[in-house]
């Protein structure tokens, strides 16, 4: 028997813009107070609301793990606020059942005078757990986020990553039946966000209910079954995660189409790997870029470069493709490589296209992009074990040990 | 559901409900929420103590020198240069019993007023009831007190002075501080979080409150007929309160007392009134 652990119906949130400023002063108060009686009636500027959310239902049921993705702005925090009772909604109501953890920013509570110990209390207080919860789960939240030799350093001394790390070590510990978690997997080095990942994965085997925020499509599609597109604080669509991407990903295309987006000159519109995502995890296979351009001229003799730098900014690889024949409009190019055996780690991809030959041919160069997200390699290490010479690729080799006729001494 | 998963669904643990909507009824005091989040309470109270003191280079040495100097300042001049009387109770004992709970009281009112724009952070992304927040001031004062409260009972010690069967009030009037601490705080952290400038408003409202209330001076000065306006200010009830359960001198709980008492109900009702009502503003505007 499946139940609806969310329920929600016609959930609205407004907001009170235009007149009112973000801070008032007493001051201010008393005054207006005074000239209340001068001032005509009506004269004031009219109040302008933003209906952050609009008239929202929804189900969720026990065990499912449901995304919802749309542009910033469009209202998926506001209903994650309203999930979790931080803000009140001015119509409608939600119904859940269970104990919800929200984890709507990384280290919730932490305070930088603390030590490391003091802080997994204090955030794991604020999130939710009880004193006993968290003492039974401190050796695991320690062991997770690995900083067993800090724990009595206050927090003001940790890197960024430790702190990333012990803030979403205590919040990954949350055993809520419900979890809300809004685009926290977006920080950090691909360390942790593989980390992250795989505990969530953990966790939503485990049968309980998640609502995932993200941006990135390549995580929502590793977790979510379900996907709820927002866009201006209503449902637009919701279903199976691959049609609900598509059809989010292709309003976003047309809508780069229609406005020429913030690209000025617009040619590079979005880049991803073959599978979708950011992510290489097997550098021996296949590999294919896909690159969106939107041109505005046919592409004649066109050249198109592919290059591949390390975080260390030395060139890695690099590819170039001449004689390319485009047509005007939106346009998908692939490219396909073998193999790609680089050193994991960040990569940041360079593309450029060339109209009318290459930079040495005379042709005038339309775009050169550097590709947003970075290419991050999460593969297994194989090459050398010391970092000092683990090199830049990262080829799998095999030893084998053969007996020879003996060299006889003579 | 047959009769296996119904049977599972009986040995599962009931599961909370929550329903969420538009807020309706601020005048109720949630008791059994913040029974809920009393841990929370707990480690609010604990976390600013332990800031409090680990920032400061004397640490708690601080609780007992900031009454004490003031005590030594107000003996000389208000005591022995002003002659403002003391009920006949040495100079040291008479201003430090009071200091007592006005220190207690400045200081919880300082840290309330700033509790909700301080963890401005915490209320945009978790949720507890806000009520925690400058509750947790209030009572984080008390560690303060506590250790104040040891240099007093060395005072009363070198001054010779036994308590009283009076001394059976205080837990009573000690009460009393705490409540009126708590509304006033109630008061102050809801309207700092919306109105920013309350916070520089404080320390005159403060200074004015210190003067307005029996602490350099006994209330026996003020003049019969206008006691019972003394007594609106509550502040008035609970120093004249602890003066006399600690000492045993002084005034004996009386109108003023009472008149306070209303006071501090009524200013503690209308703190949660406020504070309830602010608080659906308050993660909007932060």
């Amino acid at each position: 028997m499946t139940e609806s652990v969310i329920h929600v119906a016609g959930l609205g949130k407004r907001y009170r813009v235009g007149e009112r400023e973000r801070y008032f002063a007493l001051r201010d108060v008393i005054t207006r107070a005074f000239t209340a009686p001068f001032r005509r009636n009506g004269a004031g500027k009219p109040k302008d609301y933003l209906w952050a959310l609009r008239d929202v239902s929804l189900d969720v049921k026990q065990g499912e793990v449901v995304g919802l993705i749309g542009r910033n702005g469009a209202g998926k925090t506001t209903l994650l606020k309203l999930l979790s009772r931080i803000t009140r909604p001015t119509t409608g109501f939600a119904e859940i059942h269970g104990r919800v953890g929200s984890l709507l920013e990384v280290g919730t509570g932490f305070h930088p005078e603390l030590t490391g110990r003091e802080n997994i209390y204090l955030s794991g207080a604020i999130l939710g757990m009880r004193k006993r919860e968290i003492e039974q789960k401190k050796d695991a939240i320690v062991a997770f986020a690995e900083v067993e030799r800090f724990l009595d350093t206050p927090l003001k001394h940790y890197s960024t990553g430790m702190q990333m790390r012990l803030a979403f070590a205590v919040a990954a510990h949350l055993e809520p039946e419900i979890l809300l978690v809004d685009e926290v997997l977006a920080v950090g080095d691909i360390e942790f966000q593989k980390k992250c990942l795989g505990k969530m994965q953990d966790i939503s085997r485990s049968g309980r209910t998640i609502v995932f925020v993200s941006h990135q499509m390549g995580q929502i599609r590793r977790l979510c079954e379900r996907v709820l597109w927002i866009d201006g604080g209503q449902i637009r669509e919701q279903g199976p995660t691959g049609k609900v991407i598509a059809a989010y990903e292709d309003a976003a295309l047309r809508a780069a189409q229609n406005t020429g987006r913030e690209n000025v000159a617009g040619v590079f519109v979005a880049w991803e790997l073959g599978g979708g995502g950011n992510i290489l995890q097997d550098g021996l296979r296949e590999v294919r870029f896909t690159f969106l351009v939107n041109l505005r001229e046919p592409v004649r003799r066109g050249h198109f470069g592919l290059h591949i730098y390390n975080d260390a900014s030395a060139l890695i690889a690099s590819w170039g493709f001449d004689d390319l024949l485009v047509e005007p409009g939106v346009q998908q190019i692939e490219i396909t490589v073998p193999c790609l055996p680089l050193r994991p780690g960040s990569y940041s991809i360079l593309s450029s296209l060339f109209n009318g030959g290459n930079n040495l041919t005379g042709g005038h160069l339309l775009e050169a992009w550097n590709a947003v997200p970075f290419l991050a390699i999460d593969t297994i290490p194989l090459a050398h074990k010391q970092e000092a010479w683990a090199g830049i690729t990262n080829i799998p080799a095999s030893l084998k040990v053969t007996a020879r006729q003996q060299v006889s001494r003579a | 559901m047959n009769a296996a998963t119904h049977s599972a669904a009986l040995a599962r643990p009931p599961v909370p409900v929550m329903r969420i909507t538009p807020p309706t009824r601020w005048w109720v005091i949630p008791f059994a929420e913040l029974w809920e989040f009393r841990e929370l309470v707990y480690f609010f109270v604990w976390r600013d103590v332990k800031i409090r003191y680990k920032q400061t280079a004397i640490g708690a040495a601080w609780a007992v020198l900031q009454p004490l100097l003031m005590m030594l300042v107000f003996s000389l001049f208000f005591g022995k240069l002003g002659n403002l009387g003391s009920d006949g109770l040495p100079y040291p004992i008479f201003y430090y019993s009071a200091l007592l709970p006005w220190m207690y009281f400045a200081g919880a009112l300082q840290n309330s007023t700033n509790a909700i724009v301080e963890n401005q952070r915490l209320i945009t992304k978790v949720y507890f009831p806000r009520l925690a927040l400058p509750l947790s001031s209030v009572l984080s004062g008390l560690v303060d007190f506590g250790v104040s409260f040891l240099m007093f009972v060395v005072l009363m010690i070198y001054y010779g002075i036994r308590p009283t069967a009076a001394i059976s009030w205080f837990p009573a009037i000690l009460l009393l501080a705490i409540l009126l601490a708590l509304g006033v705080g109630l008061w102050l952290s809801a309207m700092n979080a919306i109105y920013r400038d309350v916070r520089y408003v404080l320390p005159f409202l403060v200074q004015f409150w210190l003067f307005a209330s029996p602490v350099v001076y006994p209330s026996s000065r003020v003049p019969e007929k206008w006691r019972w306006l003394y007594g609106l200010n509550p502040m008035a009830g609970v120093i004249e309160g602890f003066r006399w359960s600690l000492t045993g001198r002084g005034t004996p709980p009386g109108h003023l007392l009472l008149i306070s008492s209303a006071m501090v109900l009524l200013v503690l009702l209308s703190g949660v009134a406020y504070f309830q009502k602010m608080e659906t503003t308050m993660a909007d505007v932060a």
